[in-house]
């Protein structure tokens, strides 16, 4: 069954940008824990002839030509929901420090 | 009894001059505003409605078509992009969020004359089977205010049965329409994978993601399928539907013609034998009513739960790596380098749940584990869909609980994730088969709906539609 430390837990935060408090390191851990060790009833099936399914509708590829089509929505629009702009982008904050 | 007739009978109404689209919207807003205790809705749209209702109206006046669904308000869960109010998701992150287009499915249920009047409260971005994991309010099932409606969908399930519209729109993952729907006593449907589009709706795990109606009535269902679904050039998983009516097709199916398997797995341990007994008569009705039913076995369903909680987690990690502050949503004014920017807006934005199934989607995909979970889990995958294949070769349907218990509750559940996901344990394989299912109310335990729930193989929508329908009609 999977033992997760501290670190493993403050690992996989730091990868999904995630802060965490001491109290939710310890409490997600548990957690954690209890779900792979269910998840990981899997483990004991003999998978090795089956083929993964990524996509259960047997599309592959779907193109579309490459040309530019008006869906009726502006930049100006899309970009009312950033949090700051200039001159028409979106505007971020320091990369580099 | 309902205050609301059937949709093609309200639409007709509108279209005949019987009644308004302008009376139905308000009749809605009302009971909205009436019944807003139970936390079914974040938000009426009611100036947009309004405008829209007055429209039609007076389109009608000058003897315009309006459409299938002319006039006859409905609820979207609010995690379809609208116009007219926030969009949500029932999460923090999206607080304030203003949709700059709208979901194909509301653009297609609004050309043909649907208002939407409101939009419903649900697990934040999905996540949950009781509306417990929203970041605004839990719901309150209509039947027992102190139990939940079930999840996610909850706030949509809730809203049809306190009559607040004739439909509401909800998203199916792992059962988010059919599980609220048998809690609340509500007819949900889930398509077929990639019958209805989802371009404008908040992604979860965009391998099994579906959107369906929820409703009082399997004809309404299917009405409203008819609208939404076929191909979209947004959604590129989208298929082509089958050109019959879904409606008209739900009207003469003969149950005689029916081969029902009784999926074995599902009534075995762990179903409350109450919920057990009902599913019993309704198979005892079944066969009264000259359907073949035999009893038939998938090996591998019991293993279905742990395999849709790596591919789920998995897919949500990914989908919620977009909220990052920088393009919408919610982002941290204290912040003064990128990096802060990222991780303190999710931080303070994101819930428990969601970063619950983001930490576990970055572990099952992370490199050497990703063989032992993920690979593991589409391998799986591959051997329910041989073995669904296999058994849709003696019978055409399959039948058993829709959810092992009534609806528990508020409260019950909510410090122990893991049981929570065991809730889901009836509805996940049509997801991750991507089989059409359907939810429909067949009695109660002690005041509590119970749902059954029927399913087909891909593309029979149709005909699934047909025995809901033929079952509906000889269990009321």
């Amino acid at each position: 069954m999977a033992k997760l430390s501290k670190d493993d837990v403050l690992k996989l935060a730091r990868l999904a940008r995630l802060q965490l408090s001491d109290g939710e390191v310890d409490q997600f851990r548990q957690e954690i824990e209890a779900i792979l060790g269910y998840v990981e009833q899997l483990g004991e099936v003999d998978l090795t002839d089956f083929e993964p399914t990524n996509q259960v509708t047997g599309l592959t590829n779907v193109m579309r030509p490459d040309v530019i089509k008006n869906y009726g929505v502006t930049p100006r629009e899309l970009l009312k929901n950033a949090p700051a702009t200039q001159e028409g982008h979106i505007k971020v904050r320091r990369m580099l420090t | 009894m309902s205050q609301w007739q059937s949709i093609t009978k309200l639409a007709n109404d509108v279209q005949s001059g019987r009644t308004s689209a302008s009376a139905l919207v308000d009749q809605a807003l009302q009971t909205i505003e009436d019944k807003k205790e139970f936390n079914a809705v974040i938000v009426s749209i009611t100036e947009r409605a309004r405008e829209r209702a007055k429209n039609i109206d007076n389109r009608v006046t000058n003897g315009e078509t309006i459409g299938r669904l002319a006039g006859v308000p409905f609820i979207a869960k609010d995690n379809f992009l609208t116009f007219g109010s926030d969009t949500t998701a029932a999460s923090n992150i999206l607080k304030g969020f203003k949709a700059p287009y709208q979901s194909t499915a509301i653009e297609r249920l609004e050309a043909e004359g649907a208002i939407c009047v409101a939009k419903a409260n649900l697990d934040a971005f999905a996540h949950g089977s009781s509306t417990e994991n929203s970041d605004f309010m839990t719901t309150k099932n209509p039947h027992d205010p102190t139990r939940v409606p079930g999840g996610s969908s909850g706030g949509s399930a809730a809203a049809v049965i306190l009559d607040m519209a004739p439909f509401a729109l909800g998203t199916d993952t792992g059962g988010s329409i059919r599980l609220p729907a048998s809690f609340c006593g509500a007819v949900g449907y889930k398509p077929t994978y990639g019958l209805v589009s989802r371009s404008g709706v908040v992604a979860m795990a965009s391998s099994t993601d579906v959107i369906g109606p929820l409703t009082r009535t399997v004809e309404d269902a299917a009405l409203v399928l008819d609208v939404m679904a076929g191909k979209d050039a947004l959604d590129s998983t989208t298929i082509d539907r089958d050109p019959t009516s879904y409606q008209t097709s739900t009207t003469n199916y003969k149950l005689a013609n029916a081969k029902i398997g009784v999926i074995r797995e599902y009534m075995a341990e762990g179903l409350d034998p109450g919920v057990k007994k009902q599913i019993e008569n309704a198979i005892e009705k079944l066969k009264v009513a000259g359907a073949t039913v035999s009893e038939i076995s998938l090996p591998s369903l019991p293993l279905a739960l742990a395999c849709y909680y790596i591919i789920m987690p998995a897919e949500v990690s990914s989908n919620l790596s977009r909220y990052d502050g920088q393009r919408y949503g919610f982002s941290h004014p204290k912040a003064t380098s990128l990096d802060d920017s990222y991780n303190w807006s999710r931080t303070e934005g994101f819930g428990r749940e969601a970063k619950r199934r983001i930490m576990i989607g970055t572990y099952v995909l992370s490199s050497g584990y990703y063989d032992a979970y993920y690979k593991k889990a589409q391998q799986l995958r591959t051997k329910l869909i041989d073995e669904f294949s296999q058994a849709f070769r003696t019978v055409d349907f399959m039948i058993g609980p829709t959810a092992p218990t009534p609806a528990f509750e508020i409260g019950q559940n909510i410090s122990d994730p893991l049981k929570m996901y065991l809730t889901d344990i009836m509805t996940v394989a049509a997801n991750l088969v991507g089989l059409p299912a359907i939810s429909i109310p067949i009695g109660q335990i002690d005041g509590l709906p119970i749902g059954l729930q029927l399913m087909a193989a891909q593309n029979k929508d149709r005909h699934l539609l047909g025995l809901a329908k033929a079952t509906e009609g000889i269990l009321s």
